[in-house]
């Protein structure tokens, strides 16, 4: 099935290869692309990869054993978005995350919305994500999301649409920011004709966020650390760019320990107290006296002091049930409870495939349906029915049918596209929006753009770094 | 700051200053053995003092039948199989680079992490004896890089302090290695076959510290296995004397103490060891039994190492 | 019922052992068919012995060591009253909602195997729960043979159900799995049983299962013995599957390989002993 004309970033609903009218955000840097000469943005493109190699931008892919590091492809064409549009995202953001917070503090702790039949409770208590040992103690703040990626995609001039919310360990930001320190290195004048909000104070406004949520008997001047897997993990490189930029330790498991329910790091002067741990592992991994008995890369005690109110976990345990997207199918009438508002931005329609007539329709329509399993990520265990093959979706149909509370279908949504440069040039290729919003005790903060991610492939609209995509430096103008 | 930081910072540098002497040993042996036998290029034997100075002779049988040229630079220079192969070395350095980045300036990092996606260039192929060459001093320029970056680069803090005791601990180990393998022919009683090998075998350990100039420099006199054995371990103008590494450990970790203000047992270890250096007398080392010197240095050498890292490693 | 419990846990380490630190789920607590009179847990080195409450509302004793030890027992002694309520649970703490317990885990995890046993052994007659749960318990019973041996703590359900053997742990599982499997929630119990021979029990402890009836509340279902928890169970902790109700999970730095004894004597007491103790003691165990 050959999808509909997507909306072009730079042209709008018209067809760019014909010739349509640019829209005015991008007006000068069309004028840059059609006067540049190509031999110019060729040398360009193989100095960014250079710097990329250089600064050690690496990550690694699942299963790929021969290259363990590998770049993500990155595109020096930007990505615009204008003020209002921008505006528009931030309100509906803060409304999102304000909303995601209050409703995990709620099924942790009163459970009204469960009372009130906003969201069924088996969804909620035979969730795997869902960690009841959250429900004896009050976490600092009542804050349980300190740290979000939304993703957001688009679908027309005004039409903006959240396609998951990340509340776990949402990763990206550190391309966000190299994606723009590449840019300003190799196109100085592009920047000197483009207003662009600054992205590089987001190591402050984490920093500022993290020491915000610091436990009462912590000193005034906490201590915060970055709490990794280790260098093996597919996200290692992002988090030591991040404890550089924020100037706080990079730690893993063995760095630190409990001694009568408070967390230690080892130093070569002795024991140093740690008061706010953003860490950077799943929960079933972070006390293996409590979660996974097995797990080498957590802290035994660990749960203990963060329970005992003696150390601050970031993002809390327990959030992952946010990630679920057969919950992500409630937000709209989550944001709603909780607010008294309208959601600002809308969620992609959604057939959770638990309920019997949903499945039904569910089944009927696979091939123009995206199926998604509610607790995959990354691209991983989906399928994409009109880019499927006929045996592809027979095989998607039968695991469907064999356990479909484990799925939700949606539309396959014509996500927008941006010039992108490939092999035979500049081309429309399908992106995305990650933005990534702060949660402290003080207020909530969001550094204008985020991670764009385009599917390089033509017409793939998996834009997942695992599945082939790359990503573009994302511009919000300021004027 | 971190224990595991440290750690990391002390085996780069370790393994950084490692790589170079695997360098001056091959760069060493490959003169000699280009000589004519009569002046001393009697290969076999080379190749094998290379080895034991450098590696370890059990993983080398593992792999290999005969001990000559090819297979000892392939085991000194590429083997994964060697823990100390210049390879495993670079790749060594950079994992714990990698592990500290936030740790690491800007130009630390570009020289250790440059090296590593370079080693790509020369690994997996047979190498020409000019390639080769040219391998060992790229080799010795990729130390000095990272060196002189870690010099130049670093807030003199206790992260430069541990860099710097793992610089000192490993070159300290590196001289009396050599010496531990080629007491012999300093020895008077070695003086059997001729004068011009000999001169050539005490040139050759002068090479291996990149100390053959700064010989005539120091001595203004031909070369004799006395004073080539006073300049390795006593001489306080010679950096790779054993005497100034452990100057340069006692000084670093005076530092570190003060910083933090508690000393402990490898503070004890170093000025211990430096003091019975100062008080030795080269006549009196020879005298007393060479051999049995180095030995009981470099035993204390490894438990001085040991004792660092009880105190602020792990 | 008076049952006694003398519960010695002893660990040796080959070197000494850090950090060492032990989550104990070993405290019973009150309900209509228990009455705890005493209960006192010791452990054999100096440390921090603090108790709380997890999510399943079992109390947990952290005890964190001071220094390094080559060796550490725990030692529970203590007595319990018990009452036949036909294995009816009431009276106790329920602090998590019942959709919760219908919740897999990687232990429970029913295989097709289970899927299919579930079926065939519940299938036809009378329908109603405790009727289904009664036959699940016998089939279990009678198609696992109690083998110590063959199984682990970390054996799942599926492996056990493969293998057909099993210690109570596995039959817990086993039963769990297959009545979450028909939508009963279900839960694991640890605990202590008096046998009849009333000698030292060679087990670390016993296991069975709880499910829901919804008139009745929660009933024990006790697979290695294929009953009704009775006056002879020791109702201890509650989990999902073993490891959330596990009577000890510790952890250590260093030490070597680690020999682990288990002494374990559970019996009634002689008229006129161990009736003196105060309250005190039990207030203790929950501080």
């Amino acid at each position: 099935m050959a999808l509909a004309k997507a909306f072009d970033e730079m042209t709008g609903p018209g067809d760019a290869l014909a010739g349509a009218a640019v829209r005015d955000a991008y007006d000068a840097l069309k004028s840059w692309l059609d006067t540049t000469p190509p031999e110019h943005f060729n040398t360009r493109r193989s100095q960014a990869e250079m710097l990329f190699r250089r600064i050690g931008i690496t990550f690694a892919v699942y299963g790929s054993s021969d290259s363990t590091e590998r770049l993500i492809p990155f595109d020096i064409i930007p990505r615009v978005l204008t003020k209002p549009e921008w505006s528009f995202l931030e309100r509906g953001l803060k409304q999102r995350v304000t909303a995601l917070n209050m409703f995990l503090n709620d099924i942790y702790g009163a459970e009204e919305c469960i009372k009130a039949g906003v969201i069924p409770a088996d969804l909620v208590y035979r969730n795997q994500h869902y960690q009841m040992e959250m429900r004896s103690f009050r976490v600092p703040h009542d804050l349980y999301v300190h740290i979000a990626g939304i993703d957001i995609v688009r679908t027309g001039e005004n039409d903006f649409f959240v396609l998951e919310d990340n509340a776990r360990t949402p990763s990206g930001v550190s391309y966000m920011l190299e994606n723009r320190e590449v840019m300003l290195r190799l196109f100085p004048e592009l920047f000197s004709r483009h207003r662009v909000a600054p992205v590089e104070n987001y190591p402050d406004e984490l920093l500022a966020t993290l020491r915000s949520l610091a436990p009462q008997s912590a000193t005034r001047d906490p201590t915060v650390v970055l709490l990794t897997p280790g260098r093996y993990n597919s996200a290692f490189y992002e988090h030591s760019f991040l404890a550089d930029k924020l100037g706080v330790e990079l730690v893993e498991a063995t760095d630190l320990f409990t001694k009568d329910d408070v967390v230690y790091m080892r130093t070569t002067e002795g024991p140093r107290r740690v008061d706010v741990i953003y860490r950077r592992l799943d929960d079933d991994f972070i006390d293996p006296l409590v979660f996974r008995p097995d797990s080498v890369l957590g802290v035994p005690g660990l749960m203990n002091a963060y329970e005992r109110g003696n150390v601050t976990l970031s993002n809390a345990v327990g959030t992952g049930i946010a990630d679920d997207k057969a919950v992500y199918s409630y937000m709209p009438e989550i944001v709603k409870f909780f607010t008294g508002e309208e959601p600002i931005l809308h969620n992609v329609p959604t057939y959770r495939c638990r309920e019997k007539e949903a499945f039904s329709y569910v089944m009927d329509n696979l091939k123009d349906l995206v199926v998604k399993e509610v607790n995959g990520s990354g691209g991983y265990g989906m399928l994409v029915g009109p880019h499927a093959t006929r045996r592809e979706i027979e095989e998607f149909g039968r695991r469907l049918k064999h356990a479909p509370d484990g799925f939700i279908a949606q539309p396959t949504l014509s996500l927008s596209t941006c010039p992108t440069f490939v092999a035979s040039g500049v081309a429309p290729r399908h992106v995305d929006l990650r933005p990534f919003v702060l949660a402290g005790a003080d207020e909530i903060r969001i550094v204008p753009g985020g991670l764009t991610r385009v599917a390089l492939k033509e017409g793939s609209l998996v834009v997942n770094s695992s599945q082939g995509g790359g990503t573009k430096d994302t511009w919000v103008l300021d004027a | 700051m971190l224990s595991r930081t440290a750690d990391n910072l002390y085996w780069l540098s370790r393994y950084a200053e490692r790589a170079d002497f695997v360098a001056r040993i091959l760069d060493a042996a490959h003169r000699l053995a280009a000589l004519p036998s009569s002046y001393g290029g009697r290969e076999s034997n080379e190749w094998a003092s290379a080895l034991a100075s450098t590696g370890d002779a059990d993983e080398f049988k593992k792999h290999y039948d005969a001990v000559n040229e090819h297979t000892v630079c392939d085991f000194l220079a590429f083997s994964r199989h060697n823990p100390s192969s210049i390879r495993s070395c670079i790749e060594t350095a950079r994992e714990n680079a990698r592990s500290i980045r936030t740790a690491l300036t800007t130009e630390m990092w570009d020289a250790i992490n440059g090296a590593w996606l370079e080693l790509r260039n020369y690994e997996g192929r047979d190498l020409t004896r000019d390639e080769f060459s040219h391998f060992l001093d790229w080799v010795k320029q990729v130390s000095l890089a990272f060196d002189g970056s870690a010099y130049r680069t670093m807030l003199r803090n206790d992260g430069y302090w541990f860099t710097r005791l793992g610089t000192a601990i490993e070159r300290a180990d590196n001289t009396a290695r050599i010496l531990d393998v080629k007491y012999q022919i300093l020895l008077p009683a070695s003086e059997r076959i001729g004068g011009s090998l000999d001169y050539f075998q005490w040139t050759t350990i002068l090479r291996e510290v990149s100390a053959f100039n700064a010989y005539h420099w120091v001595y203004r006199e031909s070369i004799k296995p006395l004073l080539v054995a006073d300049l390795l371990i006593l001489n306080r103008q010679m950096p790779r004397s054993l005497t100034n590494c452990l100057g340069m450990l006692v000084e670093h970790l005076d530092l570190i103490a003060d910083s933090y203000g508690r000393r402990g047992e490898s503070q004890r270890l170093a000025s211990n060891l430096r003091a019975h250096l100062l008080g030795a007398d080269i006549d009196r080392i020879f005298a007393s039994g060479l051999h049995e010197f180095i030995e009981h240095f470099i035993g204390e050498n490894n438990k001085l190492g040991a004792a660092i890292s009880e105190q602020y490693l792990v | 019922m008076r049952i006694r419990v003398l519960h010695d846990t002893i660990y040796t380490y080959e070197q000494p052992a850090r950090g060492l630190i032990q989550v104990l789920r070993l405290t019973p607590r009150d309900h209509d068919g228990q009455h705890v009179r005493e209960w006192r847990i010791e452990p054999s080195v100096d440390g921090r012995l603090t108790a709380r409450e997890d999510g399943f509302g079992n109390i947990v004793h952290w005890f964190t060591a001071d220094d390094a030890a080559e060796a550490l027992t725990v030692r529970v002694t203590g007595e319990v009253e018990t009452f036949d309520t036909s294995g009816i649970v009431r009276g106790g703490v329920e602090r998590l909602p019942e959709p919760f317990y219908l919740r897999d885990t990687s232990l429970t995890l029913p295989s097709a195997e289970i899927q299919a046993f579930a079926g065939k052994a519940t299938a036809g007659g009378d329908q109603s729960r405790l009727s289904v749960l009664h036959r699940l318990l016998e089939a279990v019973h009678e198609r696992i043979e109690f083998e110590p041996g063959p199984t682990s703590a970390s054996t799942t359900a599926m492996e056990s159900f493969e293998v057909g053997k099993g210690v109570c742990q596995d039959l817990a599982h086993i039963f769990i799995a297959a009545a979450r499997h028909l939508e009963i929630p279900t839960r694991y119990v640890s605990g202590y049983f008096l046998h009849d021979d009333d000698g030292e029990d060679p087990s670390a402890g016993h296991a069975w299962a709880e499910a829901l009836l919804p008139d009745l509340g929660w009933i024990g279902f006790d697979a290695a013995n294929g009953v009704s928890a009775t006056e002879a169970h020791v109702r201890v902790a509650i989990g999902l599957d073993y490891l959330g109700a596990a009577p000890i999970r510790g952890s250590r730095v260093g030490g070597g390989t680690e020999k682990l004894e288990v002494r374990l004597k559970v019996d009634e007491p002689q008229r006129g002993q161990s009736q003196t103790q105060s309250q005190g003691t039990q207030r203790q165990s929950q501080g």
